[in-house]
């Protein structure tokens, strides 16, 4: 039993005056800012989880740049669907505050020569940062034109060389029970876990992605490392990734396993096949399309069918939705 | 501001007019017309303050929803309180209530009509043959007129005793909507929401059903036995 006697000699007297002045006025700073961060969050909750603040220098890459209006960095930061920190499209970025992104090391692995475990900063010295601006196309009938950077992931699976064996790659996200609340709701079986197809994986489109509007990702965009599908809804670009697995059966994903008659392996942003419950013709582009104007038609391939409608010929793009 | 309001006003208010909760029925069911409005004002509010979120449409097709849903079960359980707290006057604010429930009810199919679809008739009627998840909305929504075109004291004298057998599609409404809710989270496996207010529900139709079965014994057993106050021939306002 440990019995705990005061120590005769007060802190006081062995800290050096220097550091204890040092302590207090930190002390007073902190609990400043604290303050102030909390006066701000009346007036905006969002406001101070839109930015990292960590510069992410890109070359822009005018091959992979859209036309089309970039969504403002406050709705791509503040509306997003990231279940592991809740169902509403404001819990990532809410509450999503205290997810650990250092370190991190994504483990390459299965039908390759070259398995790995790479660290975050060595996966992003991989290649020479692109910044790319995509359109992005959510399942739910809402769209955004986001500026992202990062690399083709095709230079990563190059350099794992995978076997004759590899048919299909697999994105395996994080899982911090700790710090994702969302975990605690089986909304489907956690980790999350998402696919594509060995071309689909290496066409020069998909992107692994480290950073958004200039600046490394934010926790509620996928922080530290996620792929970025253009022409495939968003649910099939997974985030945050902990491990990249190269298979030779097709992935169960996860929005596959939960609702096999909504969701397909696929999902090719495809407006002539509708959602059981809502037509995929259209689309409300965020921070455009509202109250006053109808919504745009969505486009095949989400606008990207030059560049990839070839990978899908001769397949039954309703039966393989 | 003047004199000394107070005393005068009470007087003659518990000799005349019923009292809900002590309140005079009048004042209470002007009380409940506020809160009833609390929603819409909201609205309002984060419109002006930029706080309806970044997919407006979204958030107030949902809202509403969320909110027509809140005044169908407030409705259904005004019979039930009355009994339970002795608050036999509750009748009278009763109506509106339901009426409440259509108001939002069609600020909920405009928000789908105008925004959704954008007055496109056909992809409207498509979208209702097409989807089990719309149609059975659109069902609870047709139901809901129904009954709000029959509410005026004009077509209770029509309908006679019809007119409570009519009103109770409310019932039906009432699965009708639920349905459409839960088909709406379907998918996501999100049921937290519906679940409770499923649960809310099936407490106000149980407590309906218990009466029932008691008005049934109770007819059978002792035929003179007073029967419980019956909600529609005292004559709602």
């Amino acid at each position: 039993m440990l019995i705990r006697r005061p120590s005769d000699v007060r802190p006081s007297e062995i800290t050096p005056e220097q550091v204890y002045r040092d302590r207090r006025r930190w002390i007073l700073q902190a609990g400043l800012a604290a303050s102030a961060m909390g006066l701000s969050g009346w007036t905006d909750r969002r406001a101070f989880a839109q930015t990292t603040g960590v510069k992410l220098p890109a070359a822009r890459n005018g091959a992979y740049v859209v036309m089309d209006k970039p969504t403002s960095q406050k709705d791509v930061t503040t509306y997003n669907n990231f279940y592991e920190f809740g169902t509403d499209k404001g819990d990532p970025s809410s509450r999503s505050g205290r997810f650990r992104t250092s370190p991190w090391s994504v483990s390459v692995e299965g039908e390759v020569l070259k398995p790995q475990t790479l660290s975050i900063d060595d996966l992003r010295k991989l290649a020479p940062l692109e910044e790319r601006i995509y359109r992005l196309r959510c399942v739910e009938g809402w769209s955004m034109v986001i500026p992202w950077i990062g690399y083709s992931l095709s230079a990563l699976i190059r350099r794992v060389e995978p076997t004759g064996n590899a048919k299909f790659v697999e994105f395996v996200s994080a899982m911090q029970p700790d710090t994702m609340p969302g975990l605690r709701v089986p909304v489907i079986d956690w980790p999350y876990v998402e696919g594509l197809r060995m071309d689909e994986a290496m066409h020069p489109l998909t992107l692994l992605a480290f950073g958004v509007y200039g600046e490394t990702l934010p926790n509620q965009n996928g922080a530290p490392v996620r792929v970025v599908v253009p022409w495939k809804y968003g649910f099939k670009s997974g985030k945050s990734l902990v491990k990249i697995r190269f298979v030779e059966k097709q992935p169960m994903t996860s929005w596959v396993r939960a609702a096999p008659h909504e969701y397909g392996f696929y999902a090719n942003v495809n407006p002539e096949v509708p959602h059981p419950r809502w037509s995929q013709a259209t689309e409300r582009r965020i921070g455009e399309d509202g109250l006053f104007s109808p919504k745009r038609k969505t486009l095949k391939f989400n606008g990207y069918g030059e560049q990839v409608a070839s990978l899908y010929s001769g397949m039954d793009l309703a039966r393989y939705y | 501001m003047t004199g000394s309001p107070v005393a005068p006003r009470r007087a003659p208010a518990s000799r005349v007019g019923p009292r809900i909760f002590g309140m005079p029925a009048g004042r209470f069911k002007l009380l409940l017309f506020a809160v009833f409005l609390l929603p819409l004002a909201r609205w309002v509010w984060l419109g002006l303050a930029d706080g309806l979120t970044a997919n407006p449409v979204e958030f107030l097709t949902r809202s509403s929803g969320t909110w027509t849903l809140v005044a169908l079960l407030a409705t259904l359980s005004i019979s039930p309180l009355r009994q339970l707290l002795g608050q036999p006057a509750l009748l009278q604010v009763r109506r509106m209530c339901g009426l409440f429930t259509f108001f939002y009810a069609c600020l909920h199919f405009m928000s789908y009509v105008w925004w959704d679809q954008w007055f496109d008739a056909a992809e409207i009627a498509q979208d209702i043959a097409r989807r089990p998840f719309i149609a059975v909305g659109f069902a609870g929504f047709v139901g809901l007129v129904a009954l709000a075109a029959t509410s005026t004291r004009g077509w209770m004298r029509r309908l006679g005793r019809w007119w409570q057998r009519v009103h109770r599609l409310v019932y039906a409404i009432g699965v009708a909507v639920l349905l459409h809710y839960w088909w709406q989270k379907a998918g996501k496996n999100d049921f937290s929401a519906v679940f409770i207010y499923t649960l809310v529900f099936a407490g106000l139709m149980g407590w309906r059903l218990v009466q029932w079965r008691r008005r049934q014994q109770g007819g059978l057993s002792a035929k003179h036995a007073p029967r419980p106050p019956h909600d529609n021939h005292r004559g709602a306002p």
